[in-house]
């Protein structure tokens, strides 16, 4: 038998994969396709301090190898997510989950934060300033290593549960700003979030997407997601959480010689409602395969020798 | 909801860029007429929905019309090649809120759900009346569906190529015995039905999406009862809730 458990700041998972945010709802829609139960836990979707209705549509358009969304943090607000979404998780999750959380300020990312880290199911606040959808927002905290630092030290010192710190590859240098979140506190990263991205409907000469820009995932990225993890490794001594165009048992395992310590899944879900279900069956197999016997001994394991 | 492999039986076009594929496998997701299947095509990356006309226990049909990258390689594929579908998706129609006397209006594209909902109502002993409006007479196809379950259908095209001259509403104005009725079409058209109607009505949208089956919030839309995902909730909304 292997061992595919891990550990993410005190959190121990029975194995490294995790739905992203923004791709698998507050996980009872999965639960109608398989129990997600088997998942190392779940990172819920991006939750603001105030209900958002998101951006108009088309919000969703195909690219070769991956998909554009310009959904724009569509939420129920920290409040119902609470009263609401978080009794119903609990029907069908009894592990601990992943708070994915976004704002348009430190006050609202602080107090977003402080009514999540109150939350028993909770397991760790991933902070997301990395959305490239909404505007005077998101990603603007996290194009700079000085806002990020900002945005790590204010909810860090609110909070009691390990905070991660969602960076974007939208940047110059992801290293300065993984750096910078790592010196204010920040216990773990999470990247990639999506790379900014368009397409032009050729008929009607215009943006296909409503918003005109729209965030690229899929498999296309993931070689992306992949170098910017090495870079970030090397960088950092906190846990890398790695994501981005993750669609395999296999690319799970590359993530993790690139230095992540988990992996999350995203838009596979949404292609294969069962991908992330697949992933964890085919796992412990992949890593016999391969001679691995305990999964957590390979993280950053292409670094060296 | 549910994923499964299904083999094609038989795929012809049966009017001018529209095509009848018949597909065989387990179908029993299905529980309304207006749900749609979520097909994963080759080369791309987003599954296409696309409406289901009618089924049995073993057997699906599809009528689609090629449109763009995904149903053009749909009407390339041939008799024996098997596709990977999500059926059961979307909330559909609701045959028990329909009147004894349904107008059930498809305009172009939008008619394939109106047969599977004619047989249904047939079943339950109702009534319905078809309604269809296309641009011309080589854009006509599934009236005789409609006639070999004696659905009443009155055709308009935009051409007066076949039937009365004019769009859907055209006929509709002429008629009046009827209790509520049933559209899917272009949303020029449903908007147009739901103000020359005055009785209530159930009406099928469309919005590009991306998962098909509500996680991904890709095609939510505003109704006077809050934010509802087109993909899971809808496709089918009321008239009363809809905001135009």
């Amino acid at each position: 038998m292997v061992d595919t458990r891990v550990t993410l700041s005190g959190m121990e998972l029975d194995n490294p994969v995790i739905p992203a945010s923004g791709t698998f709802g507050y996980g009872y829609i999965f639960s109608e396709w398989y129990d997600i139960n088997c998942l190392g836990s779940f990172s819920f979707k991006g939750t603001t301090l105030h209900p958002r209705f998101g951006n108009p549509t088309p919000r969703i358009a195909e690219t070769p190898g991956g998909m554009l969304n310009a959904v724009g943090l569509e939420n129920p607000g920290v409040e119902r997510v609470i009263s609401e979404e978080l009794p119903r998780i609990q029907e069908v999750f009894s592990k601990k989950v992943i708070a994915n959380i976004s704002g348009f300020s430190l006050e609202e990312y602080v107090a977003c934060a402080q009514a999540l880290d109150a939350q028993e199911q909770v397991g760790i606040l991933e902070i997301n300033i990395s959305c490239p959808n909404v505007h005077g927002g998101g990603m603007s905290f996290g194009t700079s290593p000085e806002m990020a630092a900002r945005v790590t030290r204010a909810v860090r010192d609110a909070v009691k549960k390990p905070v991660y710190i969602k960076l974007s590859p939208n940047v110059t240098d992801i290293v300065a700003i993984a750096r910078a979140c790592e010196e204010a506190g920040a216990d773990g990263l999470s990247l990639i979030n999506t790379l900014l991205g368009m397409r032009i409907d050729l008929r009607t000469r215009r943006p296909i997407l409503a918003n005109r820009t729209g965030g690229l995932s899929g498999g296309a990225i993931f070689p992306v997601a992949l170098r910017m993890v090495w870079d970030v490794y090397e960088a950092v001594k906190i846990p890398v959480i790695g994501m981005g165009g993750v669609q395999s048992a296999r690319d799970v395992l590359e993530m993790m010689l690139a230095g992540a310590t988990a992996v999350q899944v995203g838009a596979a879900n949404l292609v294969n409602p069962l991908a992330c279900k697949e992933i964890v069956d085919e796992l412990p197999g992949e890593m016999e395969k391969l001679g691995i016997q305990e999964l957590k001994q390979i993280i950053g394991g292409a670094h060296h020798g | 909801m549910q994923k499964g492999v299904f083999s094609i039986l038989s795929n012809r076009e049966i009017a001018r860029d529209m095509f009848e594929m018949r597909l065989r496998g387990d179908t029993s997701a299905l529980s309304r007429p207006g749900q749609f299947v979520n097909i994963r095509l080759e080369g791309l990356y987003l599954r296409r929905p696309i409406s289901v006309a009618d089924w049995t226990a073993e057997e699906l049909l599809l009528l689609y019309k090629v449109v763009g990258a995904g149903t053009r390689k749909m009407a390339a594929m041939r008799q024996g090649e098997t596709l990977d579908l999500l059926t059961g998706l979307g909330n559909g129609f609701d045959p028990e809120k329909c009147g004894e006397r349904t107008l059930l209006i498809g305009g172009g594209a939008g008619v394939p759900p109106m047969i599977g909902l004619a047989r249904k109502l047939k079943e339950m002993g109702k009534r319905p009346v078809a309604v269809l409006g296309f641009n011309a007479k080589e854009d006509v196809y599934g009236v005789e569906r409609f006639r070999e379950m004696e659905v009443p259908v009155h055709v308009a095209t935009t051409d007066g190529s076949v039937g009365t001259r004019g769009l859907v509403t055209q006929v509709l104005k002429g008629l009046s015995d009827y209790d509520d009725f049933c559209a899917c079409g272009p949303e020029k058209m449903l908007r147009a039905v739901a103000e020359t109607c005055p009785t209530t009505g159930q009406m099928s949208f469309e919005e590009r999406m991306g998962c098909g089956f509500g996680a991904c919030m890709g095609c939510t839309c505003k109704t006077k009862y809050g934010n509802k995902r087109i993909c899971k909730d809808g496709p089918v909304l009321w008239k009363e809730e809809v905001v135009w």
